[in-house]
């Protein structure tokens, strides 16, 4: 087995990142102006890297499955963006921001990666400011912060509830300019379908235009993945509609590995499921946590009359109120990391404590901060997140506690990349939610934005010359290339595959089989037999998707369904390769929690020595298991610790 | 030349004449209503306003304001409707918080025109036309007037049930057409904020009505002197 | 309390941008009023498939009110008859028993029709490549907090920059105009003195553009606010028009 190489600069931490930057190889600017770089998806690190590299002068070729760039699913992050500025002088530091992200993710990220993202996150703020971001300010004009779970400072930089907008509009604002200069040619409604490999290196993707349905190519000299995460392998998550883990799926077939996919987020505060129709579910923002209190009621018989519809929650007593995560982590209270809070509410749910009517929610409670601050001051706050409530659910925040319950929302794992970024595809790079980088095990609040932002505006711009360099000499690629013309073959055999079905089940349907299996077995909490009994299901569902799914309409022509149904093809083999993690690992950490490994006040127990090392899975083939390579991880200035939220 | 070649320079002259016609109307309801209280000042206003050049001028200007104003409206009004495209929706709802007069202000200033063709017809071609061509004396119902005798014409005309009837729906139609005319020229000019708009907006209200109420006062004055 | 309706869906359905179009009736039984406007349509899509036909096209993708991608003009409102919402924040509850519904794709010469109720609004796009920017590359900036800039100018250049583009305001004009969009940006850089700089360049080109693209003109009907999911107010197109004549003044 060949060792995976990280290539993490050597050097003491704080200087990695300067010394790599002194000593890469750089593209002068006439032959910038030479080379073409493909960058697929427009969300805040696909849309800041398309700028950004343009801005360099190189020739960027930038998709979209939307209408529009600015359509990205960053676009509804809520609550802000971590950076160590410490304008609020409360001790912070681009150390103490490296240290809270590493142990977050429970000591299962690369040092070098997270250390650098603390690094640039002020340069992030800086540049965001400048594009006009409206981020919010305090009486006297300089910038305001919020804390966030996981964190003991106050470093979240946000623009009300729409943080995620903001910042993404600002990328989007950057990438519009450029592609009014012409510098990057923008390709919407078109879906990336395969990676076109040449000699080895990735040289193109062929995407489907989804208004005419046709395949087309496209070639260049390097290839950058920004397409998200796979978590609507669940069906309900708190992402959009069309987020999908194709592209990177298709990377993974080509070679590239695909690491920690069994590091899924769960955020715990999300609108509860509330029917079989619904579609998506809502995430409130963690923001909510600095004021909100969560509670049960400590009394079962209460709980029982709540749901059954004969008890209002502001009829509950203080004293007959369980505040738990107050109760069981005193040192962070309700401000817990998110893996931390969602197990700790399905913990009360399952002891029969939930409530609303189907047991499987948690109340998040704003008397106290009403009482506390006055209502105007909480509807300054929070005014656009309990509007979206009240909307959804029919009752006023103010008056009764809202209910919340975990979700699923992002996934830390993802493409493997190098310190470079590149997966071990050459000339193939991943960056942002669809890489597996900085976030470990566990993903801290606000921290999205900055890893999307750091990776398209301050690393991928420098790391994708150092491979670049070497290809100043290649001229550009034609798309009539035989490698070309056989993924397109392979593609469209694909599709009419697909389209001869012809069963009888519609893909949602599916789809929400798929996503019960997923939440049912490899949900928050994952045992041996319940993820063997998943890979049987999802076997079986694969069998039943390619021999009943029913595509209406023609695949040469705009059709939903055909979009769904591809997306749903790769969604179930990720499961299967989720599942395939998830049983490796035989330790609990961050968002990956095996009922085996707990402490015995049900705490995830990591097993150090067996597992300190990132998955990297490397596709064999169709009808063979995938083999597993590791990468060491070899934590040389942090010292792991069990993580403790509690004093 | 921007005033001509973009939107907002188009709307700009829109809103410009706009309020230069208002200033007019202003003019107009004072100077009638002279005339409930002193025919002889009534009339020394007509005379001042006859053949003489300054009043010539001045009514060339104020033809060139009301030209600008229809011709501006006609073409934007035709860009608009090419801008909404070819197919209209089915079902149409004026939203809550809408005027309706904001949405038929072409409609209602066609009607404004109609009746001012009207008007003209029964004043000024009897009054400053009649003496530009050399006529100081016209026929009135009959009887012959000076042409600088504005009293006699309202009193004319104002006896009629249905000339006072079409003056009043004349009236309601420039109310309707003020009220949004007004605030919506000053919203152009870009004179508004969130506050402004709801200040602009009872201002405009008081101020169309002021000046329909005037032109009507007089209009029912007349005829009420008539009939009793 | 929500409960489940019965309800009849008049849908425009038409195959492509230069096909003719016709609303097609259909009969939806046992929605529940707890789900949301999209998850009714997704319940039709079903039945459809079931009875192989082809599913209604529609945009969306967040379902949550920000991305701006869904659109709808439901009986006579574009994202429908509740305020302060985009459709996929509609809920059902808004709908009674036994109603008629008509859904319309966007009516503007602007937004072209792709196929049934989704619509080409890339000419946003192009007004923002137009102007809607800061010129500033990556990197080399001052420091976030170098600039101090009055809370109240950062809260109005948020309600401003609130806007998610998409194209209430053009589809409920009666004019076909994208005043409160192009507003909105402008106003939002205009209020912030990193793009006050290129402010008078911004609303030249954004205008231009817009006019290019054949939008119409702005009457102060206040439909766009009114039906404006974010509720950007029309004080914005005040500003832009004072910015634009400005600009114009000062050549």
């Amino acid at each position: 087995m060949t060792p995976i190489n990280s290539k993490t600069p050597k050097g003491p931490l704080a200087e990695k990142w300067k010394n790599y930057k002194d000593h890469q190889k750089l593209v002068n600017p006439a032959n910038k102006r030479r080379l073409d770089i493909i960058v697929v998806g427009t969300g805040l690190a696909g849309a800041s890297a398309a700028a950004s590299l343009a801005e360099m002068g190189f020739n960027v070729l930038n998709f979209c499955i939307q209408d529009s760039p600015r359509r990205a699913h960053s676009i509804a992050a809520q609550g802000g963006i971590n950076a160590a500025k410490n304008y609020q002088n409360d001790g912070d530091s681009v150390y103490r921001l490296f240290y809270d992200t590493i142990k977050g993710g429970d000591y299962r990220a690369r040092e070098a990666n997270v250390y650098r993202l603390a690094e640039v996150s002020n340069s992030i703020i800086d540049q965001c400011v400048a594009q006009g971001v409206p981020f919010a300010r305090e009486y006297g004009g300089l910038l305001d912060n919020r804390s966030f779970g996981g964190a003991q400072v106050s470093r979240t930089f946000y623009a009300r509830g729409q943080t995620g907008q903001q910042l993404l509009l600002g990328a989007y604002s950057a990438l519009s300019r450029q592609i009014g200069l012409g510098k990057v040619k923008l390709y919407k409604r078109h879906e990336m379908v395969d990676v076109v490999k040449v000699d080895g290196r990735a040289r193109g993707i062929i995407a489907r235009n989804l208004t005419s349905g046709r395949l087309e190519r496209f070639a260049a000299h390097a290839v950058v993945v920004a397409t998200g995460g796979y978590v609507n392998t669940f069906f309900l998550s708190t992402n959009a509609m069309g987020s999908n883990g194709s592209a990177a799926w298709q990377c993974y077939k080509k070679g590239a590995y695909f690491a920690n996919p069994c590091y899924v987020q769960i955020h715990p505060t999300c609108i509860p499921v509330h029917g079989e129709f619904q579609s998506k579910l809502t995430l409130m923002s963690e923001s909510l946590r600095n004021d909100g209190r969560i509670w049960v009621p400590a009394r079962k018989e209460d709980a029982e009359a709540i749901r059954a519809g004969k008890l209002r929650p502001t009829q509950i007593k203080e004293e007959n109120r369980d505040y738990y995560l107050e109760r069981r982590y005193p040192a962070f209270g309700n401000l817990v990391p998110r893996d931390v809070a969602s197990r700790a509410a399905k913990e009360r749910c399952d002891a029969g404590f939930g409530v609303g009517n189907t047991g499987l929610a948690v109340y998040l409670d704003f008397s106290d901060a009403i009482n506390r601050l006055g209502r105007n001051v909480v509807e300054q706050r929070y005014g656009n997140l309990f509007q979206m409530y009240e909307k959804i659910v029919d009752e006023n925040p103010y008056k009764t506690p809202m209910m919340i319950f975990p979700a699923l929302h992002y996934a830390m794992g993802g493409l493997w990349v190098d310190y470079e970024l590149m997966t071990s595809v050459p000339g193939l790079f991943a960056i942002g939610e669809a890489n597996f980088s900085d976030h470990g095990a566990n993903r801290l609040g606000a921290s999205a934005l900055m890893q999307g932002l750091a990776d398209g505006y301050f690393v991928l711009p420098y790391t994708i010359q150092n491979y670049l360099a070497d290809q100043i000499q290649v001229p550009r690629f034609s798309s009539d290339l035989p490698e070309f013309v056989e993924a397109e073959k392979q593609i469209q055999d694909r599709i009419d595959r697909l389209m001869k079905v012809r069963g009888k089940r519609s893909v949602d349907s599916i789809h929400k089989e798929l996503g019960h299996i997923m939440w049912e077995h490899i949900g928050m909490a994952r045992n041996a037999d319940g993820l063997k009994e998943a890979v049987r299901l999802l076997g079986e569902l694969k069998k039943e998707f390619w021999s009943n799914v029913r595509i209406p309409g023609d695949s040469a022509d705009l059709n939903i369904e055909l979009e769904k149904a591809l997306r749903l093809a790769d969604f179930i083999e990720i499961g299967e390769l989720m599942a395939h993690d998830s049983l490796n690992r035989e330790e609990s950490c961050g968002g990956h929690f095996r009922e085996e490994y707990q402490t015995p006040e049900g705490e995830a127990l990591r097993q150090d020595d067996r597992f300190s090392y990132v998955s990297c899975w490397e596709y064999q083939g169709d009808d063979k298991d995938p083999v597993m390579l590791k990468e060491e991880l070899d934590y040389e200035f942090v010292v792991r610790q069990q993580r403790n939220y509690k004093n | 030349m921007w005033l001509l070649n973009s939107s907002i320079g188009r709307k700009l002259i829109m809103s410009l004449s706009g309020i230069f016609l208002i200033l007019f109307l202003l003019f107009h309801a004072s100077m009638n209503v002279a005339a409930v209280f002193s025919e002889e000042a009534y009339n020394a206003i007509c005379g001042f306003l006859g053949a003489n050049w300054y009043a010539v001028a001045g009514t060339l200007v104020l033809a060139a304001g009301f030209m600008i104003h229809i011709v501006y409206a006609i073409w934007l009004t035709l860009q608009n409707r090419r801008a909404r495209g070819r197919k209209r929706y089915a079902v149409n709802v004026r939203p809550k918080g809408v005027e309706w007069a904001s949405q038929n202000m072409f409609v209602l200033g066609l009607i404004v025109l109609c009746f001012l063709g009207l008007h003209f017809t029964q004043f000024w071609y009897k009054m400053m036309f009649a003496e530009l061509t050399g006529h100081h004396e016209v026929e009135l119902g009959g009887a012959i007037v000076s042409a600088h005798d504005g009293a006699a014409f309202i009193r004319y005309y104002f006896s009629n049930i249905i000339v006072v009837a079409l003056y009043l729906v004349w009236y309601a139609a420039l109310w309707f057409h003020l009220t949004h005319g007004f605030w919506s020229a000053l919203q152009t000019v870009g004179w508004n904020n969130t506050v402004w708009l709801k200040r602009w907006q009872v201002i405009a209200n008081i101020f169309a009505t002021l000046i329909c109420a005037a032109f009507a006062f007089v209009t029912v004055f007349f005829y009420l002197e008539s009939i009793l | 309390m929500d409960k489940n309706i019965n309800i009849t869906l008049k849908v425009w359905r038409q195959k492509g941008p230069k096909e003719k179009g016709a609303f097609e009736t259909y009969k939806l039984n046992d929605v529940s009023q707890g789900s949301s406007f999209l998850e009714m349509l997704d319940v039709l899509n079903e039945q459809l498939i079931r009875e192989g036909k082809e599913p209604v096209a529609f945009d969306h993708d967040c379902r949550e009110g920000i991305c701006g991608m869904c659109s709808l003009y439901i009986n006579g409102h574009p994202h429908g008859p509740d305020s302060a919402v985009t459709t996929c924040q509609l809920h059902m509850r808004k709908f009674s028993d036994g109603a008629t519904i008509t859904v319309e794709p966007w009516r503007s010469a602007g937004f072209p029709v792709i196929r049934d109720l989704m619509v080409d609004r890339y000419a946003y796009d192009k007004i923002i490549q137009a102007g809607g920017f800061v010129s500033v590359n990556t990197g080399g900036v001052p420091d976030a907090n170098a600039i101090p800039i009055s809370k109240k100018d950062a809260d109005l250049a948020m309600d401003a920059a609130a806007c998610i583009g998409c194209g209430a305001c053009a589809a409920a004009c009666k004019n076909g105009s994208a005043m409160l969009f192009i507003s909105a940006k402008v106003s939002q850089l205009a209020l912030l003195p990193q793009g006050r700089t290129e402010a008078s360049r911004r609303v030249k080109a954004m205008i231009a553009k817009m006019d290019e693209l054949g939008f119409g003109n702005c009457t102060n009907t206040r439909s766009c606010e009114v039906e404006c999911p974010k509720e950007v107010s029309i004080s914005n197109i005040a500003r832009l028009n004072r910015e634009f004549i400005v600009a114009k003044l000062q050549d």
